[in-house]
């Protein structure tokens, strides 16, 4: 028997490397796909942003047409669907003119006349990225649930599949209402993942999630239908972001979006939703609400706040910024006691979610480039991250990290995988943590040298709260449980490596994104502060 | 003495409900198969939607009125048969209860209603209200052997019985004051006149009398009681119906007989409706049996309803009345669930559903979320409307309240979605399900579905006016 175990695990880390090669073989021909993808979605012209919001939702109901037993069925179209999806939003990408802060790629119907509602999409730097993560990180979650999701297949998918576009629907939106409409609809898909496939306390963390979220949006409705009549009934977000209205107004304004961004972020006071519901809900929608959820608080912050209440935002910046740093420090501290293997990553967004807002409500041009880049930045790595955990815990079913220890001997390729997220998450220079955390830095210094000082703390907790994790989980005495299960495969490898690619590209190449962000982020500043052109010459050449 | 026949075109769908309805007492004599007897009052309800809207006009000598507004709530009223008699035919069969007399109740409290909406003098306002609530009492003990729907019948007729004594005594006070029956001559001798006591005084007892139809707090005791021991098909009928009506003379007499004074109902109606939201939505939080859930959840929407009484203006009444289409649908879907499984009165005996009955749960979620007022659902477009409605009239700070009690709200539809899909099977499925009944689910889970995505359709602009 012990000679068996042995075989197994000598054997193993050699099945590993196989499957390791093997995947890498595929990386061509994932290339080539794409490349393929970008040649052929640059010479067909269509529709672009209400392609790939409606096309999920359409494959959704599609998919809950398919009979019940056709699982494998079922998961093969969800993957074509999200890939299609992908492909088709590639053209935001190649087509994108980085040279113009104004909106592109708009499409704009009239929908309900009554109230002027209009269906009215288009991006700028400031929503294109996270189009693209969104699009990115579904194909993943389809991926890394191929086996985690056993029950309810059809309606797992299609939940999904729904999310994804609701939450495309989101980030393209340029109607408020249109906003409204996307931002509740995505709640229904999150709450059914979270309560249906999530863990042994999943109804709580789902009902939590839900209300706490629902409160923050009603308070926003609340706030879209005090807009819509200041902006003489319209609910035009362009023509919103130009206007201007009175201070008061835009102070309570700005506390009823607050309230619904907030929640999303979540900053501080109002985060304790967030560690329960991404214990608690599986792997994908873990790395959902982590890649893409949490970051629509802080999108809704640049979207809306800033250039609709721009003297609001000037005033309540200093109360933002100190919210900020105490999620900075308080999550860290938090991460430091955490037994659990999720809510030790889940309590670390609460963190790394602090520098965003640190960074956006900087007020300066460093900080908002470094706030919309670690919130992409997040995504890849909290998101990889929460794969990872995935992966193992389908393996051992257990969070608790005790029960891990020794991991590195079982899973070598899986161990060397954590460890680049690992150490990006910690904001090792090469990795894209560090230029995301920098440029807040330097954004929140400048704005403040005691709370640049303070944030600066809660990166060295980071280090110490994920190398312990990593020591604890990979290197300590083997967990004898461990012994003979099998590394990582290909299929696991695979869901991996692109994001490993864009930790390491955005590490050493971080222009490829913040050439996106660059000219709407300056323009958004130039709507809230009166920022002399020397000094923004100055902050694009940090930037370079 | 020569009495000329009065116009009757403006009345005929009354007519044609009435005349058949009596009807149907005749022909239960002569078929066995009560089914029969149901699908004719479906083809009266059609046929009477049809002349709908070729019945505009005054007649009577102007006590009565058919225009718009009455027009929009009888055509919730004939929805309201529609889907009732369509989730009814295999339900009163299997209750036991499968009396001939049920379909022409049904009808005869319909034509109550549409007289209601209809009334232009306070005098066929009473008449209208007592038809629709003699008809409905009897509805409610319909399951004669039944003690619960006993129970129920008697309450509904005691508190009823008294509310109308309310309304006649507000009434006799209006009446006393203004030397008339008549709603808009009504209205224009109390332009002229200042406030006395007197006229609050019988405003506040016509308000307590609409306010029991609309089972609005502190006048909403009845509800819980009557909706769970009337069967499950009348307690629909119930909370759609009467409710609906009960809005429509509110809108009536409060617009136009009381519409010079509308500083002083506001601020009535404003209590109402925070303590009817309070109330409909913190009690329904602890109700385990689904159905006093739902006449909870029903006491909680005419609380938000009321939000467009307030806001006082055409665009308020609007979205009251659009409100009401919508709940219409939301809330008779969810009671055809109920249906369904009609087996389980207990929230938590829905556990499992989804696995055994994906497409009612489904269903059910969409009903659930519409109700909360989630978008893409009707229940969303509804509450925004109404929402937007009070905001633009200046009472920000009530819709703040509105909200609050919407999420309230959310918790307990939520446990009705979170027993169906996130908790297993604990009984044994069991559905009654019918031809019908899956017509009435089919027709309103897509016309929540269709409102929440195209507005449109009932959003047609505050441009219009009502009354």
């Amino acid at each position: 028997m012990q000679t068996g175990h042995e075989m197994h695990v000598t054997t193993s880390p050699t099945n590993a490397g196989r499957a390791l090669m093997r995947s890498l073989l595929w990386l061509p021909v994932l290339g080539l796909a794409l490349l393929l993808g970008i040649l052929v979605t640059r010479s067909v012209a269509y529709p672009v942003l209400s392609m790939v919001i409606f096309l999920p939702v359409a494959g959704a109901l599609c998919l809950l047409l398919l009979k019940r037993e056709q699982e494998k069925l079922i998961k093969i179209c969800a993957l074509v669907l999200s890939s299609a999806v992908l492909l088709l939003s590639l053209p935001l990408y190649t087509g994108f003119d980085k040279g113009t802060p104004s909106m592109q790629f708009v499409e704009k119907h009239a929908w309900v006349p009554a109230f002027n509602i209009h269906y009215a999409v288009g991006i700028d730097g400031i929503s294109v990225l996270f189009v693209l993560l969104s699009a990115l990180l579904t194909i993943l979650c389809v991926a890394v649930s191929w086996h985690a999701i056993n029950e309810k297949v059809k309606e797992f998918y299609a939940s999904l599949l729904l999310l994804e576009g609701s939450m495309i629907g989101v980030f393209a939106s340029n109607d408020l209402f249109l906003f409204y409409v996307f931002w509740e609809a995505m709640l229904i898909p999150m709450f059914i993942i979270i309560g249906v496939w999530g863990g042994p306390n999943r109804v709580y963390a789902a009902i939590k999630f839900f209300l706490f979220t629902l409160i923050g949006s009603l308070l926003m409705l609340i706030g879209i239908i005090v807009l819509f009549f200041y902006t003489s009934h319209s609910f035009d977000m362009l023509q919103m972001m130009t206007a201007s209205y009175p201070y008061r107004l835009q102070v309570i304004l700005f506390w009823a979006f607050f309230s619904a961004f907030a929640v999303k972020v979540p900053m501080f006071p109002v985060h304790t939703w967030l560690p329960d519901a991404h214990t608690e809900a599986p792997t994908a929608g873990s790395v959902i609400l982590a890649g893409v959820l949490i970051k629509m608080g802080a999108y809704g912050f640049l979207r809306i706040n800033m250039p609709f209440f721009p003297e609001a935002t000037r005033t309540m910046a200093p109360a933002m910024m100190v919210l900020s740093v105490i999620a900075i420090i308080y999550g860290a501290v938090i991460c430091l006691g955490q037994t659990d293997f999720k809510r030790l990553i889940a309590y670390s967004s609460v963190s790394h979610m602090g520098f965003v807002t640190l960074g956006i409500f900087a007020l300066n041009v460093q900080g908002l480039q470094g706030g919309i880049l670690q919130m992409i930045n997040h995504g890849i790595v909290t998101g990889a991250l929460f794969l990872c955990v995935g992966m193992v815990y389908e393996r051992t079913h257990s969070r608790v990290i005790t029960d891990y220890g020794g991991a590195a001997t079982p899973f070598p390729v899986y161990a060397g995988l954590f460890m680049i997220f690992t150490l990006a998450s910690v904001g090792l220079p090469g990795t894209n943590g560090f230029v995301g955390e920098f440029l807040i830095l330097v954004g929140g210094f400048t704005a403040s040298k005691t709370l640049g000082a303070l944030a600066a703390t809660g990166i060295i907790i980071g280090a110490a709260y994920m190398l312990r994790l990593y020591q604890n989980v990979f290197f300590v005495k083997i967990n004898p449980g461990l012994r003979g299960m099998p590394d990582v495969n290909e299929r696991e490898i695979l869901t991996l490596i692109p994001l490993v690619i864009l930790v390491f590209w955005i590490g050493f190449y971080p222009n490829a994104l913040l050439g996106f962000t660059d000219v709407s982020v300056q323009h958004l500043m130039e709507r809230v502060s009166s920022i002399t052109p020397q000094l923004s010459q100055h902050a694009g050449e940090i930037v370079r | 003495m020569n009495i000329p026949l009065p116009n009757l075109a403006p009345i005929v769908p009354e007519l044609i409900m009435s005349l058949v309805a009596s009807g149907l007492l005749l022909v239960e004599l002569f078929t066995r198969r009560k089914q029969i007897i149901g699908y004719l009052t479906l083809v009266t309800a059609g046929l009477t939607l049809y002349v709908l809207p070729m019945s505009q006009g005054e007649t009577f000598g102007g006590m009565f009125i058919s225009d718009n507004f009455s027009a929009y709530f009888k055509l919730i009223f004939l929805i309201n048969v529609i889907l009732i008699v369509l989730i009814s035919l295999k339900y009163m069969a299997k209750s036991e209860a499968d009396y001939g007399e049920y379909y022409s109740l049904v009808l005869f409290s319909t034509v109550g209603m549409m007289l209601m909406a209809s009334a232009k003098n306070l005098i066929v306002l009473y008449l209208g209200l007592e038809l629709m609530a003699l008809s409905t009492y009897v509805l409610a003990g319909i399951k004669k052997r039944d003690v619960r729907s006993n129970e129920a019948a008697l309450k509904y007729f005691l508190l009823g019985a008294f509310s109308s004594a309310l309304l006649l005594f507000g009434m006799s006070l209006l009446y006393g004051l203004t030397t008339s029956t008549d709603i808009y001559q009504i209205s224009s001798f109390l332009k002229t006149k200042a406030v006395t006591p007197a006229l609050l005084v019988s405003m506040i007892f016509v308000i307590a009398a609409f306010a029991f139809k609309i089972a609005a707090a502190p006048f909403h005791m009845w509800a819980p009681d009557v909706y769970e021991g009337a069967p499950t098909s009348v307690t629909a009928f119930l909370s759609v119906g009467p409710k609906a009506a009960g809005f429509a003379v509110i809108g009536r007499v409060f617009y136009i007989a009381f519409g010079s004074v509308q500083t002083d109902w506001t601020a009535m109606f404003i209590g109402l409706s925070i303590l009817t939201m309070a109330v409909g939505n913190i009690l329904a939080i602890v109700q385990v049996n689904i159905k006093r859930m739902l006449a909870y959840s029903s006491i909680a929407h005419a609380g938000y309803a009321l939000l467009g009484i307030i806001a006082g203006t055409g665009e308020g009444l609007s979205a009251m009345m659009v409100y009401l289409l919508i709940y219409a649908f939301m809330n008779i879907g969810a009671f055809a669930i109920v249906i369904l499984f009609d087996n389980r009165e207990e929230i938590g005996q829905y556990a499992g559903l989804s696995k055994s009955h994906p497409i009612a749960a489904a269903m059910m979620l969409v009903f659930m979320f519409s109700l909360t007022g989630i978008p893409p659902t009707a229940g969303f477009i509804g509450k925004f409307n109404l929402f937007a409605a009070a905001v633009h009239a200046g009472y920000t700070w009530l819709v703040v309240v509105a909200v609050i009690f919407s999420v309230i709200s959310a918790f307990y539809y939520l446990r009705v979605i979170m027993n169906m899909y996130m908790k297993p099977a604990t009984h044994e499925a069991s559905v009654t399900s019918s031809p019908g009944l899956w017509v009435a689910l089919f027709v309103a889970v897509v016309a929540v579905l269709i409102i929440g995505i195209l507005p449109s359709i009932v959003l047609t602009g505050s441009s219009l006016s009502w009354l």
